[in-house]
């Protein structure tokens, strides 16, 4: 009897063709949502993925993001080399600062100060230019979407200058990075030249990120640096998943985000729920005849299990691919979208919550067909 | 014909639920129905003859009295052994004949094979060959909006016929046609499902096919109040 029951629905191509699209509207509103959520929250941990090599990020105990932070005096920086099972210790400044364009535009920035000698806390690839090239004086490296902001398309950053609270700055070099959260454009520059970019109090090191010795434990020493410092010691992945939870407890995004894909369901269940009631009662007397000549109840729940089926499938595949064309379009196009996928999980969940949609609608709209007697069709 | 009764129906009474009333609208009624009979059901609207059919089908649990059908007592089986049965046994014509719209001539009348568990070529195959024997070859691909209701009417036939069933029960099958039509789905009805194993009735306002029948039982108030087929001539 499947092949009549597809059939069946097929057949109605208006009413087909608004099940498919209560289900594709509804996954892909969802799963677009749910992905540029995902990814806007993890943007949270951007600023710590984009150091390579760093296993142990040590702070003030009052720091809480790479954003959110209490700078630290100078010397911490020894303390926490002193520490035994450290390979090597860097210093990492992080600071705001207002820039002026060579347009005379105003633009905020992040300015991050790597160490002097090592570069450590550069990210790890360039987009152009040479690593080498930020032990110039006077040197920044901008990141890649951040140069996309500052300078209209086509024209190379390389060689430009700029102002930061009246020192003089030239780009050498773009670096591939992914944004923050905050979008911010990130100078990169040594340890030494951010302090003299980004004037402030006493204490200007923002944090000390460090590496463990081979065959050491990571956890023991960030118990050791905590216990022998005073300071506040986060892994790599404790400290990236500090900022996405930030962002979580302190924005109104996971309510905002939670609201849409609410509402996809909402749409999903409405759009698929009413078209699903329509085509049924449309067929209801033919529903009747089938149980009349001897289709048994048991058939019948096959019968519209089927037709939710397809509906899922075809609804589910247009809207999860139409979804993921939209991240991954948005992502190659770069700026504010770079480095955004769609996590498996995502259209796993979505395929959850068709699979939802559709059982209470059709569990809604079977109700009336085994309610139907059959001796109706004689009425 | 064989003398024996195919159907036979005992003290059959059936109350309905209306308005936090009981509405009794069979009351005790007692016939039987021989194979190879064409046999009317007629009466004025409400006078019980649609539930009557729907009892002698099994699509209508009877409030009392006992339903036989060629000697299987329907009332007794279980609900998945009288939907089982209606399948094997029984074949329907209904008067908006109750075609699906989205498939084909010859797949509409395969539906009853389909259920049955055929597979759907050899299904198909069968219903194509009952559409032949109803002049039907050429409008076996058509779906019923392309065919008249002369047509569509042949296509419920074939229906009620492709599983080859015992009993063939029709509710108003020319009331939708013209004269000319319904006396020609009649002259097929009686030609093709009548047979000495075979039992059709038909319930029916339409006296315009009154002489097609071998008999005729008049329904009024719930009872059967004249048999026989001058029953219209008193």
């Amino acid at each position: 009897m499947t092949w009549i029951a597809l059939r069946m629905l097929t057949g109605d191509t208006q009413k087909f063709i608004g099940l498919i699209f209560g289900i594709a509207f509804s996954t892909l509103l969802i799963t677009q949502q749910l992905t540029i959520f995902v990814n806007l929250i993890q943007r949270g941990s951007s600023a710590v993925y984009n150091v390579g090599t760093v296993d142990l990020w040590v702070m003030d105990p009052a720091s809480r993001t790479t954003d959110v932070v209490y700078p630290m005096p100078s010397t911490a920086l020894d303390r926490v080399r002193g520490v035994a099972g450290i390979a090597w210790a860097a210093p990492y400044l992080q600071s705001g600062a207002t820039i002026r364009t060579p347009d005379g535009d105003l633009e905020g920035v992040s300015v991050i100060g790597v160490d002097d000698s090592t570069l450590i806390g550069l990210p790890r690839n360039m987009v152009s230019g040479d690593k080498a090239a930020l032990y110039e004086p006077d040197t920044v490296f901008v990141d890649d979407v951040g140069a996309e902001r500052l300078f209209p398309p086509g024209v190379n950053p390389i060689g430009k200058s700029l102002e930061i609270n009246d020192r003089r700055a030239v780009i050498r070099g773009v670096v591939d990075t992914t944004p923050t959260f905050t979008s911010q454009v990130i100078l990169y520059t040594r340890y030494s030249n951010a302090l003299s970019y980004v004037p402030g109090t006493r204490n200007r090191l923002s944090f000390v990120v460090a590496r463990t010795a081979v065959g050491e434990n990571i956890q023991a020493i960030s118990s050791r640096i905590s216990k022998q410092t005073g300071l506040k010691v986060r892994t790599r992945d404790e400290f990236a998943a500090d900022g996405r939870n930030f962002i979580i407890e302190n924005t109104g995004i996971p309510v905002n985000f939670g609201i849409t894909v609410a509402l996809g369901f909402v749409v999903g269940v409405a759009i698929v729920g009413l078209t699903l009631s329509l085509f049924i009662r449309d067929n209801i007397k033919q529903f009747g005849a089938l149980k009349a000549i001897g289709v048994t109840n048991g058939k019948i729940r096959r019968m519209v299990a089927a037709q939710a089926g397809l509906v899922g499938l075809v609804g589910y595949a247009i809207g999860v691919l139409g979804a993921v064309a939209f991240v991954n379009g948005s992502a190659s196009g770069g700026g504010f979208f770079k480095g955004f996928y769609t996590p498996w999980q995502i259209p796993l969940l979505t395929a959850v919550v068709t699979v939802v949609i559709l059982t209470l609608t059709g569990l809604l709209a079977l109700r009336t067909v085994l309610k139907t007697e059959p001796a109706s069709v004689f009425r | 014909m064989n003398d024996a009764p195919a159907i036979s129906v005992q003290n059959v009474s059936r109350d309905f639920e209306a308005g936090g009333q009981t509405l009794r609208v069979l009351h005790n009624v007692f016939t039987d129905v021989k194979a190879g009979e064409l046999t009317y059901l007629v009466g004025e609207s409400g006078s019980g003859k649609t539930t009557l059919i729907s009892i002698i089908a099994g699509i209508l649990y009877p409030t009392e009295g006992t339903v036989s059908v060629f000697g299987t007592d329907i009332y007794q089986l279980s609900d998945n052994d009288l939907v089982r049965f209606r399948l094997a046994n029984i074949g329907f014509i209904f008067q908006q004949y109750n075609l699906l719209p989205s498939l084909s001539a010859a797949e509409n009348a395969s539906v009853p094979l389909v259920a049955a568990g055929m597979a759907r070529g050899e299904a198909l195959q069968r219903s194509r060959a009952v559409l032949e024997k109803l002049n039907m070859t050429d409008q076996a691909e058509k779906r019923p909006n392309q065919l008249s209701g002369g047509q569509q009417q042949r296509v419920a036939i074939a229906r009620a016929l492709v599983h080859e069933p015992r009993l063939i029960v029709c509710d108003e099958p020319t009331a939708a046609l013209d004269a000319k039509s319904g006396r020609r789905v009649m002259d097929l009805l009686r030609e093709v499902a009548l047979s000495p194993d075979r039992s059709v009735i038909i319930v029916t306002h339409d006296n315009r096919i009154f002489d097609l029948a071998d008999r005729i039982l008049l329904m009024e108030d719930g009872r059967i109040t004249r048999d026989g087929v001058d029953a219209m001539e008193h």
